[in-house]
């Protein structure tokens, strides 16, 4: 990434057809602490990493109830974050109010999206520096979308975002295929997992991570610390026995090549396609 | 030249009446089942409660419409308020957004007479009682609606600390117990819908206390 000429503001073109400035918001959430994501055909866990400044401080907050059916874990600048947030839960309660029911989650994340776009064909605005990944439950099901500040959005089956996700989105594509027929506690010991592979060998303990779950027959609600470390002591023994066996699967699919059905979009920013392109 | 009248209203009275009593530990609120329209029943199974939060529930009588509309406004503005604080309204909180979100509509009211009733932040019975407009006061007991004429004398008579007939004012809440002020209730409601054509049907009672929000019924006479 080098700076140039045409990334002073977003609304000008660089002759490659780029908007550098949203290319830039989009390395924002890449900077931030990660994110994860995961869904069955019956609930949707949200799990994130908890990095406070200093010993001193509380550590930010990345998971937000939106409504009974919609939840949101959030990385990169998280004062837009709670912004959008905040937006959010205000179009939950307007539809509520006037539909008398829930506000289905692909419609939310189109209107996020439309905002984002917003910001990225006015002159005197910037792109939100936060990407967002919504999970919610509504007639049609599970869903995890990533709404990103380019205005896209997308949905997936599992996905993780912010600084060292590489590592966890490795883990998840290596077992997405298992996660439509999981079960509540399973998928929320793989989001576990997931966050763990984002740690780098730190022990995973329940107060550097949040969790959170919305399913069939239950409202989103961030677990508490307990239930945490509970599930934690549960499977890290478990972890350390699988230890072995997993390596072979890791080595069969490497070998059988990457397969990209829980699409990686956080794409390269080295000349080619523009990552909001795809 | 005769000043021009309206050939209609946007007002409806769909009678009925409403009762709050607030003891020590609990607070019952109850409200007939009756939705009238002129001298025509409506339905003989409608609710005029609402719980608002976790320890506070309204009743209202007046134009049903109004009610609910205002019945939605308040679990909106409700919804807003966890968001922010984290926890839910103290009945107290919900009062005071009552009354404003009733004078806020001071120059087209809603047609609403509401009591609310629940746990204040110490668990002790309150109630709070409002006209139209959102002038409110919290008492120990009040009945609103078209039976309220015939109920508040029989329930200063018969709750007499806590009236604010008796200066100076003794208790803010009644000495009885949860059961008697049922029964109280009850008694009340059967007196009521012999005299008032808009009160009868069934009532409906809840309770609120410490171990969470309970609901009972009782038969009136259906005429």
């Amino acid at each position: 990434m080098f700076r140039n000429q045409y990334d002073t503001d977003v609304t000008t073109w660089s002759p490659a057809g780029r908007l550098f400035q949203v290319e830039y918001a989009m390395e924002a959430v890449k900077q931030g602490s990660a994110a994860i994501g995961l869904r069955s055909k019956t609930h949707i866990v949200l799990g994130c990493v908890n990095k406070a400044n200093s010993e001193l401080s509380s550590h930010q907050k990345k998971i937000f109830k939106v409504d009974d059916h919609i939840g949101v874990a959030i990385a990169g600048l998280t004062a837009d974050g709670r912004v959008l947030s905040r937006y959010m839960r205000n179009e939950c309660i307007n539809y509520s109010f006037t539909y008398e029911s829930p506000l289905p989650v692909g419609r939310l994340v189109v209107q996020l999206a439309d905002k984002a776009q917003v910001c990225t064909q006015r002159s005197w605005k910037r792109p939100y520096g936060v990407g967002l990944l919504v999970a919610g439950l509504d007639e049609s099901g599970a869903h995890l979308y990533y709404n990103c500040p380019s205005g896209n959005y997308f949905e997936y089956q599992a996905f993780a975002i912010g600084s060292r996700s590489q590592a966890a989105k490795t883990y998840l594509e290596r077992r997405f295929k298992n996660f439509s027929d999981s079960s509540r506690d399973n998928l929320v010991k793989d989001a576990l997992m997931a966050i763990r592979e984002t740690l780098q060998g730190e022990t995973l303990k329940s107060s550097i991570c949040t969790v959170a779950v919305v399913g069939v027959g239950e409202p989103f609600h961030i677990l508490d610390q307990e239930t945490v470390q509970q599930m934690i002591d549960a499977f890290e023994i478990v972890g350390e026995q699988e230890g072995p066996a997993a390596e072979p699967d890791a080595a069969a699919a490497a070998a059988a090549g990457q397969e990209a059905a829980a699409a990686d979009q956080g794409g390269s920013t080295e000349e080619g396609v523009a990552p909001m392109d795809i | 030249m005769v000043k021009q009248q309206a050939n209609w209203s946007p007002y409806d009275n769909n009678g009925g009446s409403c009762v709050a009593i607030a003891g020590a530990d609990y607070c019952v609120i109850a409200a007939d089942t009756r939705m009238s329209t002129g001298y025509n029943i409506l339905t003989r199974e409608y609710s005029k409660i609402c719980k608002l939060a976790d320890k506070c529930v309204m009743a209202s009588s007046g134009f049903q419409a109004d009610v609910k509309a205002l019945q939605k406004q308040l679990a909106a503005r409700h919804l807003i308020y966890q968001h922010q604080h984290n926890k839910q309204m103290s009945c107290p909180a919900m009062a005071q957004l009552l009354s404003n979100t009733l004078y806020y509509k001071r120059f087209f009211p809603y047609y609403s007479f509401n009591v609310l009733g629940g746990l204040d932040n110490e668990g002790k019975g309150c109630v709070f009682t409002y006209d139209a407009v959102g002038s409110y006061e919290k008492v120990g007991y009040s009945s609103q609606g078209s039976g309220s004429t015939l109920i508040t004398p029989f329930l200063d008579n018969q709750l007499k600390s806590p009236s604010p007939l008796l200066l100076p004012v003794q208790d803010a809440v009644t000495p009885l117990v949860e059961a008697e002020a049922i029964d109280l209730v009850k008694t009340v409601f059967a007196s009521a819908s012999e005299r008032d054509i808009y009160t009868g049907d069934k009532i409906e009672i809840v309770v609120v206390n410490a171990t969470g929000i309970r609901r009972e019924y009782m038969e009136l006479r259906k005429d």
